[in-house]
């Protein structure tokens, strides 16, 4: 239903996928988000979109392998196969402000996301700076298409093996040194590096925004799951957000709420990677 | 036979046979087993036909109640079956879920003497034999060629798209969520609603040729105006219902332990988290679970918790049990299977165990004071009776407000709460548009929300032109009149006259 019409595997753990939902590629806009689900009996998953092509009517998502439900997408989800369920674009779209100045910072999962609002504020006619961050150079995945929309690129790994050696923070403290005119810093990625993001901003008082990604189910401000607290005011992600003021939002809540299902995530995937082919010889038998 | 009275008809209301509360909490199975063909023949017994029917009024989709129970009587199950169909496509639902003893029920006029009719169980027998036996009406259908949008596959949309499918209009609905039913999939547990029943009576829906597209975020994919400008609707109805759940915002309500009602619900009904890890979705069930608010909502978070092997399942509630909203049967049901219940008590503030769950409750107690808006008695706090109460999971079931996403996208008109405004024939600020159900009124009930469904439709249908014979009489302004007699008031015998 969903079809997966491509896939690229940027790292033993990150991958690429390209689903066909042409009416989704069309309304889909930068910092918006989908849900989906791999299969009839999957949970219900909120990925940033990565990318969408109203052209090919397809839409990009970047996905981390790390718990049972990615690990068993990055070996199921195949070019020719299919998602069970998509559904989005969810979210309010990011506000792409006729800044002159912004900065695009993306980590981790983050640097996929980060790319369509690059692209954005230079199409509003901003001087882009991007700042992405990878472990080590072989890591590193869609640089030509960042220096694409970007006036600045600049790169940082873990081990100074490509650009910089460094967090993304040192990016932003390198690009804000150089340019004191920064409008708007957009981050995107792991809570711990909006939060420290955030923080590099805050003293020079520079409007950051950051895209949120807690737990959820529907998507649709129906469960709950994904208040965060923004300024002291309960906030839903999925239909408030998922953007923010990174300067009033509480990242130590999000992150303590992410550990939700810390114990059952790992049982889960303990119980998949015993036999992480076949899930038919996961049903319950009826000794179970 | 003899015309039935109060004095001969069967004097006690016929038992609904229950699986006994031991054996139901271990199980997700239906709590109320339903009627035999002998107790259902012998509840249809006590209605004594009364020519008044305040039953009928006391129904929001108008059911001909005493028409139904009367081919009972006769054994003509088929014929009880069309009968309520011509008003309801969702028997086996609604003599479920129905709050038929605020409704048919309690104007019932064997109740001014003894218990009333058990209507609903009556209803509900009848639709579960269509269940087993397969039957279904299929109307003949004239397609006029209109095209209709509804937006949200629950009991509101569904009403509205069976009407207007058997109009001869096109429709489609648009679902949010992977399954449609909205609250009968997702909220409404498997032992009070099984899955299987919301199934087959949907599929009778289907089977009118209405065309459901779930995953599909109105609002957000493309927006109520686009339905009705671009993509070639003349009309659309807006049912996505009042699901946003409050929160009371003391403080620890971030603790991990802490959800809504509708999260716990959700993760149980829709992703069938009782069944991880063969199922994804987890749940982390609590041991000792306090349930905050007493609501039909909360009896079934309370006992689908039960069912989840909850040490210990505790209901807190500001008001006393006379004040609460749930339905009397659902609380008594809660009790049978051991939840307990603490009246007159609010939490003030959530504690955690130093590792970010939940460890107990602070707990006030209350006492009710003057009468409040409601006209039910204002709950005050008793000062200095505060004391702990433990527990490692506390559902929120404290009541929701709007579905935002429509709201959010749209030029409807909203009143101050979110709620779309619309009319007495559902009409919204947007010609064409419509809009019906807890997204109107407020979060209601099933029924409430499948009346107004059917009350837009009929609007719809005038504001289409296209008029069904029934319509057409009603809104004729000049009824046809044969020798000054109206012929719709059944107020006169044809006689044949020899010639």
């Amino acid at each position: 239903m969903y079809e997966i019409v491509a896939r690229e595997d940027f790292s033993d753990s990150t991958f690429l996928l390209e689903v066909k939902y042409p009416l989704l590629a069309k309304a889909a806009r930068p910092g918006q988000f989908v849900i989906v689900m791999s299969n009839a009996d999957g949970e219900r998953i909120p990925l940033t979109i990565a990318d969408f092509s109203p052209e090919r009517g397809t839409v990009t998502l970047v996905i981390q392998a790390v718990g049972k439900t990615t690990m068993e997408m990055q070996r199921r989800c195949i070019v020719g196969s299919a998602l069970y369920a998509m559904v989005g674009p969810m979210g309010k779209p990011s506000e792409i402000s006729k800044m002159g100045k912004v900065a695009c910072v993306g980590g981790g999962l983050g640097v996929a996301p980060v790319y369509p609002q690059a692209r954005a504020f230079k199409q509003n006619g901003a001087y882009v700076i991007g700042i992405v961050g990878f472990r080590s150079r072989d890591l590193i995945f869609w640089q030509r298409k960042f220096e694409d929309v970007c006036d600045e690129l600049i790169i940082c790994t873990d081990d100074g093996s490509a650009g910089i050696k460094g967090l993304v923070t040192d990016g932003i403290a390198m690009a804000v040194d150089k340019h004191p005119d920064i409008d708007e810093v957009i981050a995107i990625g792991p809570p711990v590096m909006m939060k420290f993001c955030a923080e590099a901003t805050r003293a020079r008082d520079i409007k950051t925004t950051v895209s949120l990604n807690p737990i959820m189910v529907d998507g649709t401000g129906m469960c709950g799951g994904c208040r965060v607290s923004v300024g002291g005011e309960m906030r839903f992600c999925c239909v408030d957000g998922p953007d923010f003021d990174g300067h009033q939002v509480d990242f130590d809540e999000l992150m303590r709420r992410l550990t939700r299902f810390r114990e059952d995530e790992r049982a889960a995937l303990e119980r998949w990677q015993r036999n992480p082919g076949c899930r038919l010889e996961q049903e319950p038998t009826a000794s179970e | 036979m003899a015309k039935k009275t109060i004095r001969n008809i069967p004097q006690e209301r016929t038992a609904m046979p229950v699986q006994e509360p031991k054996a139901r909490v271990r199980n997700f199975s239906e709590v109320a087993l339903g009627y035999s063909l002998a107790e259902a023949l012998n509840e249809a017994e006590r209605c004594i036909m009364c020519p008044q029917e305040p039953c009928v009024k006391g129904c929001p989709v108008e059911i001909d109640i005493p028409g139904f129970i009367q081919k009972i009587c006769d054994q003509n199950f088929r014929g009880a079956y069309d009968v309520i169909t011509d008003t309801n496509l969702l028997p086996a639902i609604c003599g479920r879920v129905c709050p038929q003893e605020s409704q048919c029920e309690q104007v019932c006029i064997v109740g001014d003497h003894l218990e009333p009719v058990a209507v609903g169980r009556l209803e509900r027998f009848v639709g579960d034999m269509a269940v087993a036996e397969g039957w279904s009406n299929e109307p003949d259908i004239e397609p006029n060629g209109r095209r209709v949008a509804i937006v949200g596959a629950g009991p509101a949309g569904i009403a509205c798209a069976a009407d207007m499918a058997k109009a001869g209009c096109e429709v489609v609905i648009y679902e949010a969520l992977h399954r449609p039913g909205g609250v009968l999939s997702y909220g409404i547990p498997e032992f009070r609603l099984p899955n299987e029943i919301v199934d087959d009576e949907f599929g009778k829906v289907i089977e009118l040729g209405v065309k459901v597209e779930c995953n599909t975020l109105v609002g957000r994919l493309f927006t109520i105006e686009q339905l009705r400008e671009k993509m070639g609707f003349d009309a659309v109805f807006i049912g996505t219902g009042a699901g946003y759940p409050t929160f009371m915002g003391i403080p620890g309500e971030s603790l991990n332990g802490v959800l809504s009602a509708n999260e716990f619900l959700t993760r149980c009904n829709l992703m069938q988290a009782g069944e991880f890890p063969y199922k994804d979705t987890p749940l982390h069930m609590g041991r000792k679970v306090a349930v905050i608010g007493s609501g039909n909502t909360a009896m079934d978070a309370m006992r689908v918790s039960l069912r989840l092997e909850a040490e210990e399942v505790h209901c807190l509630y500001r008001r006393s049990r006379a004040e609460s909203p749930a339905r009397a049967e659902e609380v008594d049901h809660a009790e049978e299977e051991g939840v307990i219940f603490h009246w007159l008590t609010a939490p003030v503030e959530i504690l955690d165990d130093g590792n970010n769950n939940v460890r107990a409750l602070r707990c006030i107690r209350m006492e009710l004071g003057e009468p409040d808006d409601s006209g039910r008695r204002r709950p005050v706090a008793i000062e200095g009776s505060e004391y702990e109460f433990e527990a490692d999971m506390v559902i929120y079931a404290i009541g929701t407000n709007a579905n935002p996403i429509i709201g959010q996208t749209s030029n409807l008109e909203l009143n101050k709460w979110g709620y779309i405004e619309a009319n007495e024939q559902q009409r919204t600020s947007i010609a064409g548009v419509f809009a019906g159900g807890d997204i109107v009124t407020g979060a209601a009930t099933v029924i409430l929300a499948m009346g107004a469904g059917r009350r837009a439709a009929r609007s719809m249908k005038a504001y289409l032109g296209i008029l069904d014979p029934v319509e057409m009489a009603v809104s004729d302004p000049e009824r046809p009149r044969i020798f000054g007699i109206d012929a719709r008031q059944r107020n006169y015998r044809r006689v044949r006259v020899a010639a």
